[in-house]
């Protein structure tokens, strides 16, 4: 499954980039499953993502739980807590 | 309903205005405009710049007012946030509930705060005058303030 994920904020900053498309290995089937597979691409990254219940997720839009589904998903973003208003 | 991701200024006045033209059936407008403070941490802010998704930021504004429509009879709402660059002082949001009564647009004004602040994808980056600065990070109070409206208190 190709897919394009969105960083923001110091996630972005972090990962030194904003997007990118990405092609999964079809075993990676949920949120949870898809950040373990990004910690392990390198340090920076298990730094990112490592760290569970620090990242949020969304999916297509909309907030998305560690266990959700990324089935059919177009966009996948990851961002920390948000801190608007 | 109405939500506004913008870069400029907002007039409150106006606003209330364009929300109530015509109207008849509106009894009470209550708004909240939220501000930069001078002061985070202990030391002097600088400059604060926001940062949001585009596209979710705007659905999840009209999810969170959809929300308020269907816990209290509004006749009418708005949502405005800025994003950018930011100095202390300026105005950073503003949220407009307009009800036949009170009760509701006090109470629909302020969930829908509460939902903002823990459900619109913008995220804060603060500058100190002394250079120093970075992400803000969350407030576990936001989240209470959100789940005591889950809890129906």
């Amino acid at each position: 499954m190709t897919i394009r994920l969105l960083y923001f904020a110091w996630v972005r900053e972090k990962l030194g980039r904003s997007e990118e498309i990405v092609t999964l290995p079809p075993e990676i089937t949920r949120v949870d499953a898809l950040m373990a597979w990004l910690a392990g691409r390198d340090d920076v990254h298990a730094d990112v993502f490592g760290r569970p219940g620090v990242i949020r997720a969304a999916i297509d839009q909309v907030h998305a739980q560690p266990s959700a589904s990324i089935a059919g998903a177009r966009e996948i973003a990851f961002f920390p807590p948000v801190t608007g208003g | 309903m109405a939500v506004r991701v913008a870069t400029a200024d907002f007039d409150v006045s106006a606003e209330i205005a364009a929300l109530t033209a015509g109207r008849t059936d509106i009894g009470a407008v209550v708004t909240f405009t939220g501000l930069v403070r001078g002061e985070a941490h202990g030391k002097s802010l600088a400059s604060m710049t926001l940062e949001h998704y585009p596209g979710m930021t705007e659905a999840e504004l009209a999810r969170i007012e959809t929300e308020a429509h269907a816990r209290w009879p509004l006749q009418a709402s708005l949502i405005v946030h800025r994003i950018g660059p930011l100095a202390p002082g300026d105005a950073i949001v503003l949220v407009v509930a307009a009800s036949a009564h009170r009760h509701a647009a006090f109470e629909a004004a302020a969930f829908l705060m509460d939902y903002l602040k823990t459900r619109a994808p913008f995220w804060k980056k603060e500058t100190a005058t002394d250079g120093t600065g970075g992400w803000v990070d969350a407030r576990d109070s936001d989240t209470s303030a959100e789940q005591k409206w889950q809890a129906g208190q």
